[in-house]
């Protein structure tokens, strides 16, 4: 769980700390991830950032890069036997339709797992421990942090990102409203502040902006979007 | 993060025959953030979440059966718990962020570590490390004269003073609770009171399980006629945030003097911190400011502040004389 204390900690701490612990966080990252399957690869040939920043990946050139190369998926080669000891398939129903994971190891989280292996890249991955918010998620109907619990304990659960919330052209009320309103800068917190925005409409919270507030504690947005943000919420909870 | 064994558990009685080294998890706010810091290594992991405790029931007795797997969201809102047990409700809802307390279950939250920094560093407690008797007892404790801020004053030892971060945990002290749990040997109960450890020598010794026994049901006793109760919390920012200073106080005034007063601080303890002491000095007392500040005075009186967390003592006295103002007025 966060707190800002732990945080001051971690960047106080940071330069003292031993020089293999940047080997140590590549070496946990790598383990969730895997390469495009190649009809999604074919899919990708119109030019867009992530399919640039995905094959500069494969191909190394950021190999020296620490911080990038640490926020990219790393790629690993492709798998020839079908089970693999320790992994699993396991089915998950994600915006409602049933997704078979091959061989999907333990210890892939389920933000991991909606990123690196279903591609639904618009659940954020931010500082995965559960202090930001950006991988909110909801799971039957509720908001949790996708980024601290395995994919392999959600089977048989309903699934919901921000991929299965709206479209354009069809928003959800809450997508529109944060458009509307502005609610967002760089945008990389917006799909977790809208998950939470959309799951506090069925809380039990108080009706006043301070209780959106708390509501939304949970989503850190560095860009300090909160008062549009909170104008959103306030719009769409006026409308329900 | 080092891989394991995934067990999939229907009934208490798989989950409790597994391996007693494996470890359960349920909502994983904890234990999944510690594995990614190397700091939790489990060979095995016992997903309980399948198991029938996930009710809150009225007992006989007038008291209230919480399942261990009851989330932290749902006590928080049951309207048995914001009627008879507030402090209870408000402490949940002070802790951690709306998401984590969708995930966060009961049992969890009762076995919720430390947020020291050196505990949390994931080479602490190995060589080069960091020294951290809690992760790699015989390590040393750099929080001593490190980085203390948020460190406990009280409970403390020359081997650890890494403070108890849950808020339910210090209702829950207040009200009394008793923890049941089961394992190879049978079904136990423990009282909160006993069910935390102080560090000690034995910092890595952290509560009253033994190896593969797990937490079923928490009991809270029959509410106190006529008492208020009242969590308040002080930290660095209104939400989303760890205690510096937390009070929890039951109490019943009758004809302006106190009957009986439950008084449990967090934020400044190794365990989550009861105060006898401060009670016997408001037991029978006319409810007023200098008699709350004589029970703060004693309730901190063997505080052993270690540098940055010196302010914590006159901030949890302060914290608590508010409380009991706010749970007499």
């Amino acid at each position: 769980m966060a707190d800002s204390s732990d945080l001051r900690s971690k960047s106080v701490l940071a330069d003292l700390s031993d020089p293999s612990s940047d080997d140590q966080a590549q070496e946990r990252q790598s383990i969730e991830l895997e390469p495009l399957p190649a009809e999604a690869t074919s899919l990708r040939r119109r030019f867009s950032r992530r399919s640039f920043l995905s094959g500069l990946g494969a191909t190394g050139i950021l190999a020296g890069a620490a911080p990038l190369a640490a926020a990219a998926p790393a790629v690993e080669p492709p798998s020839q036997s079908s089970a693999v000891a320790g992994k699993r398939t396991l089915t998950l129903n994600i915006n409602g339709k049933e997704q078979v994971l091959r061989d999907l190891d333990p210890r892939a989280t389920l933000l991991d797992t909606l990123r690196e292996r279903l591609h639904l890249t618009g659940t954020k991955k931010g500082c995965d421990h559960g202090q930001c918010g950006a991988c909110t998620v909801h799971v039957n109907g509720r908001r949790i942090n996708s980024c601290l619990t395995f994919a392999w304990m959600h089977e048989g659960e309903r699934i919901t990102t921000i991929e299965g919330l709206g479209e354009p052209g069809n928003l959800h009320p809450m997508q529109a409203a944060f458009v509307e309103h502005d609610g967002y800068q760089c945008g990389y917190c917006t799909s977790g502040q809208i998950m939470s925005a959309v799951a506090l409409l069925k809380e039990p919270i108080g009706p006043s902006d301070e209780d959106i507030h708390h509501a939304m504690a949970g989503n850190i947005c560095r860009c300090g979007a909160y008062t549009n943000i909170v104008a959103a919420v306030r719009q769409v909870r006026s409308q329900a | 993060m080092q891989t394991f064994e995934f067990v999939h558990a229907e009934t208490v009685e798989k989950a409790i025959a597994t391996r007693p080294e494996a470890r359960f998890i349920a909502g994983g706010t904890t234990l999944v953030d510690l594995m990614k810091l190397s700091v939790e290594t489990p060979a095995a992991l016992v997903n309980i979440n399948a198991l029938p405790l996930t009710k809150v029931e009225k007992l006989p007795d007038g008291g209230l059966r919480i399942g261990a797997l009851v989330r932290n969201s749902d006590l928080a809102w049951h309207p048995e718990v914001q009627k008879s047990y507030a402090v209870l409700s408000q402490a949940i809802l002070s802790g951690a962020s709306p998401q984590l307390r969708n995930m966060a279950t009961t049992g969890g939250n009762l076995l919720q570590r430390t947020r020291c920094a050196y505990f949390r560093e994931p080479t602490a407690g190995t060589p080069g490390g960091y020294g951290c008797n809690k992760r790699t007892p015989g390590t040393g404790c750099a929080a001593l004269d490190g980085l203390n801020r948020t460190h406990a004053v009280l409970g403390t030892s020359d081997h650890c003073i890494a403070t108890h971060p849950s808020d339910m945990c210090v209702a829950m002290a207040a009200l009394e609770a008793v923890i049941h749990v089961e394992g190879a040997k049978g079904k136990r109960t423990i009282a909160i009171a006993e069910f935390h450890k102080l560090p000690g020598s034995t910092p890595q010794i952290e509560n009253a399980l033994e190896p593969g026994e797990l937490v079923t049901y928490v009991d809270l006793p029959k509410p106190i006629e006529g008492a208020r109760s009242v969590y308040l919390k002080l930290r660095d920012r209104a939400s989303y945030e760890f205690a510096l200073a937390s009070a929890a106080v039951v109490a019943k005034v009758e004809i302006g003097r106190i009957q009986s007063v439950r008084i449990a601080l967090g934020g400044v303890g190794t365990k989550p911190w009861r105060s006898p002491e401060a009670e016997a000095v408001l037991t029978g007392k006319p409810a007023n400011p200098e008699n709350f500040r004589a029970a703060a005075e004693t309730a901190l009186a063997n505080a052993h502040p270690r540098g940055e967390n010196a302010f914590k003592v006159e901030l949890a006295k302060r914290c608590l004389v508010r409380s009991l103002k706010l749970a007499t007025a």
